[in-house]
């Protein structure tokens, strides 16, 4: 394929239940495309992440898959508060989440290391009361 | 072993969608990132968390079957979810420390 193959989603903003399933989408879409098991659940987890950070932080926004013949591009974007320290955000084990996030078992301050551990490459565009975009890839050669 | 033979050994099975899927290896954890950071593809997860996360975690993470321990409920709808999402749950009346060295005498003797 010469082109991407795109498949968009709105992710819903206080929703926690629904959450994810934007990643089970793109789970069965990377199946039916024959992607290995191994890549697909590393995109998948990735991009739940992603969800669930969109939902706890930024009442929502937009994610964007991009496949093509050597990777796997996800893009994230939210208008929601930005990350104040993103070196901070990285650390394993720090959040900001409420107690009440935590207690659904969420909050643990895996997330972002958790999409960093599954990708080649994780890209964050924050500006603090704009918005954030993450853009991560996972190579397929 | 296969998910399915756990119920001949005091599992209850919840929703069952894929029974015949092979167990490789345990996980346990609550904290859900922390499940996904670190479960690995076909480990049985054992946990005490039942919402409805618990599903999307397992499906992502590709565990094998959840295993929630001391009995806990179920709610109806994430059963629902786990059978439609084609994730296998089963209830172990037994708490977790106990239901992970069961399932570690059953793995051990499996792989016998």
């Amino acid at each position: 394929m010469s082109e991407a193959l795109v498949f968009h989603f709105d992710v819903d903003g206080d929703n926690f239940t629904s959450a994810g399933q934007a990643s089970t989408q793109v789970k069965k879409n990377l199946r039916q495309l024959g992607l290995s098991p191994a890549i697909i659940r590393r995109v998948s987890i990735a991009m739940y992440e992603g969800e669930i950070n969109m939902v706890i932080h930024a009442n929502g926004g937009t994610a964007d898959v991009y496949v093509t013949e050597d990777h796997i591009d996800i893009v994230l974007a939210d208008q929601g508060p930005g990350i104040e320290n993103v070196e901070q955000a990285m650390q394993e084990g720090f959040s900001t989440a409420t107690d009440s996030i935590r207690s659904l078992g969420f909050g643990a301050g895996m997330g972002l290391p958790n999409m960093k551990r599954y990708t080649d490459s994780l890209d964050i565009d924050t500006v603090v009361g704009e918005g954030t975009t993450i853009t991560m890839r996972v190579n397929l050669a | 072993m296969k998910v399915k033979e756990l119920l001949a050994h005091g599992f209850v099975a919840k929703a069952l969608p894929d029974g015949e899927r092979e167990i490789d290896g345990v996980y346990i954890g609550d904290l859900l990132s922390w499940v996904m950071g670190r479960a690995q593809m076909d480990n049985a997860w054992i946990t005490i968390m039942t919402n409805m996360n618990v599903v999307a975690v397992a499906s992502l993470t590709d565990t094998s079957c959840v295993v929630l321990a001391e009995g806990v409920d179920v709610p109806a709808d994430v059963v629902a979810t786990a059978e439609a999402k084609d994730v296998n749950l089963v209830v172990s009346d037994q708490p977790i420390y106990e239901t992970a060295v069961r399932l570690a005498g059953l793995l051990s003797s499996d792989a016998a």
